[in-house]
């Protein structure tokens, strides 16, 4: 709250909501479609689909020109400034639940599902009856029905990847730090060597997905094992691309001259993403690869 | 809260900033605007056409229940009623009703200019017609639309799915993305927008409950779009999750679907207990009794709400220890929900009641909420819920929250606040009619569901044993009477629109707080500059 009366900027009409809902519109109806032609192949879902992420592009760019457009402009008062601020955290604490969705299946499947299924707890019988033979270990490596697979080892390209996102906070840290330094040539060298290191994570992330699916038989239906395995990592990388793409368009920004020590809210939700993302990954490391 | 008053009655909407602009005219006003008030209208028009989408549903289902046997639809297209006559209402009526209020009444209740984040409000608004085009046309494709059940158990949503579970998985992803971003709004105007003086105990208790509401919504939706993502690749992409021939468990399905669930039922409940208290102490003429215990309640209510999702799964085989932990910590859940009967019942006590129709929805939901959450306390207890589970007790037992409950406060709230919108009295001989006839006709549809209940009777299976057919008709005639009664609240509204008794600025004579200090209708654009509470 303000002791002092700013004004609150309150925009006029605009067209980028609806816009915006009638891409989101394409992609969940494309989507749907598409999913369900893939057994019959054929079909415009698809196309739908790629509509629908090209309104969507389209809104993003032209809603976020407008807001960097007002905000340079002086529209903004510290009091928006919070808005914009409280937004974006409350938006990330959805993203940790949505995580959360992921990691709970991956606890429930490992310490509760996969021993029952052989025979803990009061399930003798289960594992007698229904699935003679079946092992419980984790990694699951061959499934009650006998799917096979091999379990992804944490050293080599994990381990490299860790390294890599965990250097990049450290210097996003730094290129922050310029910022409140206002050291323009420092700024745009730390957060182009971040962009650098998250690209360089994606490349390594695509090795370890083709060395899963062709030469380990690790793929997304090899079983509870490979399902926790590929969504939770491949909805991490799906963030992880994001994140580049949003630290690319502040360093266009940065080289603009745009941001100041006082004022630089997109600069902030950048970086808060940013670490959210290698928060995310140290959790993943930890109970998808070492334990 | 008579602590709010206002420094000069001119703290409306006369100082406007030169950019600042009067309604525009025609669709676009509409597709575009960022007004709070327009935006709240859009919601409470969407809830209200999709309360009655829902019900025309309900109908169908209470039709083919009037006798035994099958009679007017295939099994198939039953199930398809039942679950997405619950889609509709929970994500269609309910939510956005609430979503709709808290967007009307907020910027208002707390003296802000309109809600923090103007543009995004318009984009979580107009995701949900889209949403709900997509969930509704599924319907009508080959294969019929989601059959399962609006909890869509896995496998029922996995293996035995129709072809459409895809496009069902969609508009769940973008109705969540719509709660979210309305939740956000929710949270930072709250947080942020307050006019100066008013502090956390100040708020209204609509302000309160909403906030807590908005978090359970932030923390809860992306744990709903994570189940449907599951369901999705169990379905088409060859995942195990809720399939034990991979590893997985179908039980593992429930438990993740009720983390969200749980926490959703008092979403659905949190902002009435908020619209009541401001209800009942305006025609009792007295102070709510117990403002500082009613909030922690709400709190108390929000926390417990992620402990108790098992309850819902008692015999689905958990370890004992499981089962008595959940048990025990829903039976905890009477306690604030007490506490708030309690104060209600005591801000009533000895005060000068008068009860026009926004008070008689009121009492009435805290008589039939408090039914409703007694049979509540019953499916608690582990050892009876395994003979209650999945019977028509069930039914009657949310159904007494969700309609007396969420509906009713709802429709208090909708009569309580249409001066203040339309700027004309409702008829109130009307709104008394509306009111009488939906809680007898309410109160046979659910009641005797409990019998049905208690003596066998299954939910969601179009047939049933004859011995049942006389409480069922009893609960179809009901259920249409209850259907038609709704019309007349249609009417009501239409008829305060166009026209009546010029409503004052505070046409209640208990009633507090901001949104009563400016004219009605309510400006398009009020407290531009917030005004000073003391």
């Amino acid at each position: 709250m303000t002791s002092k009366h700013e004004h609150y900027y309150v925009p006029a009409q605009s067209a980028w909501p609806i816009i915006g809902a009638l891409g989101l519109f394409l992609i969940a109806f494309g989507a749907g479609s598409y999913v369900q032609q893939l057994k019959t192949d054929g079909g415009s879902g698809g196309f739908i689909l790629l509509a629908g992420i090209a309104i969507i592009i389209f809104m993003i760019f032209g809603w976020f020109r407008t807001v960097i457009a007002e905000s340079m402009s002086g529209l903004y008062s510290k009091q928006m400034d919070r808005s914009f601020r409280q937004g974006m955290s409350w938006f990330i604490f959805s993203e940790v639940m949505f995580f959360a969705a992921f990691f709970g299946a991956l606890l429930y499947a490992r310490m509760i599902a996969v021993p029952w299924l052989g025979g803990d707890s009061n399930n003798a019988m289960t594992n007698e009856v229904l699935w003679p033979g079946f092992e419980a270990v984790w990694p699951l490596v061959m499934t009650p029905d006998g799917t096979r697979t091999e379990a992804m080892g944490w050293t080599g390209l994990p381990l490299y990847n860790t390294i890599i996102l965990l250097t990049s906070s450290v210097t996003l840290h730094f290129a922050h730090v310029s910022l409140e330094k206002e050291k323009r040539s420092a700024i745009a060298i730390w957060l182009g060597i971040t962009i650098l290191l998250g690209m360089g994570f994606l490349v390594l992330q695509a090795e370890e997905y083709i060395h899963a699916y062709q030469e380990m038989g690790l793929t997304l239906s090899s079983g509870v094992y490979g399902n926790t395995f590929f969504l939770l990592t491949g909805f991490h990388g799906m963030h992880v691309t994001l994140g580049t793409v949003f630290l690319m368009v502040l360093f266009l920004r940065v080289l603009k001259g745009h941001f100041t020590p006082e004022k630089h809210f997109a600069f902030q939700a950048g970086s808060w993403y940013w670490h959210f993302v290698d928060v995310v990954w140290l959790c993943l490391f930890i109970f998808v690869y070492v334990l | 809260m008579s602590t709010i008053t206002q420094d000069s009655p001119a703290a409306q909407d006369d100082h406007h900033d030169d950019h600042h602009h009067g309604a525009p005219k025609g669709i676009m006003r509409w597709l575009l605007t960022t007004n709070h008030k327009d935006i709240g209208t859009l919601y409470l028009w969407f809830s209200f056409i999709m309360f009655l989408t829902g019900g025309a549903m309900a109908m169908v289902i209470r039709a083919e229940l009037f006798q035994p046997g099958l009679q007017l639809v295939e099994p198939n297209f039953f199930n398809q009623m039942t679950t997405v006559h619950g889609l509709v209402m929970v994500f269609g009526a309910v939510m956005p009703a609430f979503t709709g209020l808290a967007n009307w009444l907020i910027p208002m209740m707390i003296g802000a200019p309109d809600m923090a984040l103007p543009r995004m409000n318009n984009w979580s608004f107009w995701i949900l017609p889209f949403a709900f085009a997509i969930l509704l046309s599924s319907l009508f494709m080959e294969g019929g639309g989601p059959n399962f059940g609006w909890t869509f158990y896995a496998p029922l949503s996995t293996t035995y799915s129709p072809d459409s579970t895809a496009l069902f998985v969609f508009s769940v992803h973008i109705m969540g993305m719509s709660s979210i971003m309305g939740a956000i709004n929710v949270v930072v105007t709250i947080v942020n927008m307050r006019a100066p003086g008013m502090t956390w105990m100040k708020l209204p208790l609509f302000v309160w409950t909403w906030l807590i509401t908005a978090f359970l919504l932030i923390a809860v939706m992306p744990v709903l779009a994570g189940t449907v993502t599951m369901v999705l690749t169990d379905k088409y992409f060859g995942t195990s999750f809720f399939d034990a021939a991979g590893g997985g468990d179908p039980v593992m399905f429930q438990h993740i679907f009720w983390f969200f669930g749980h926490p959703e039922v008092y979403i659905m409940i949190l902002p009435s207990f908020g619209i009541i208290s401001a209800i009942v102490p305006a025609f009792s003429r007295k102070r709510l009794f117990g403002y500082s215990s009613m909030v922690y309640a709400t709190a108390s209510i929000a926390i417990l709400s992620f402990l108790v999702w098992a309850h819902h799964m008692f015999t689905t085989g958990m370890p004992v220890f499981a089962e008595l932990f959940f048990m025990y910590c829903t039976m905890l859940i009477a306690v604030p929900t007490g506490v708030k009967v309690f104060n209600w019942v005591a801000t009533m006590w000895r005060g000068s009641i008068s009860f026009e129709t926004p008070m008689l929805f009121a009492v009435a939901f805290i008589i039939l909420f408090t039914i409703g959450g007694f049979s509540g306390l019953m499916l608690a207890i582990t050892p009876v819920d395994f003979q209650y589970h999945d019977t028509y007790f069930v039914v009657a037992h949310f159904h007494y929250v969700l309609v007396t409950g969420a509906i009713f406060s709802i429709m208090a709230g909708a009569y309580y606040w249409l001066p203040k919108w339309t700027g004309n009295m409702y008829d109130e001989k009307l709104g008394r009619i509306h009111f009488w006839c939906s809680v007898i006709s309410v109160n046979v549809l659910f009641f005797p569901m409990h019998f049905l209940g208690l003596a066998g009777m299954p939910r969601r299976i179009p047939d049933y044993a004859v011995q049942f057919a006389d409480v069922n008709q009893i609960v179809s005639i009901g259920g249409f009477a209850f259907g038609l009664s709704q019309l007349i609240f249609l009417a009501v509204v239409i008829k305060c629109i166009r026209g009546g008794e010029k409503a004052s600025a505070k046409p209640w004579d208990g009633s507090e707080g901001l949104e009563w200090t400016l004219p009605s209708p309510a400006p398009y654009h009020s407290f531009s500059t917030p005004p000073e509470i003391k």
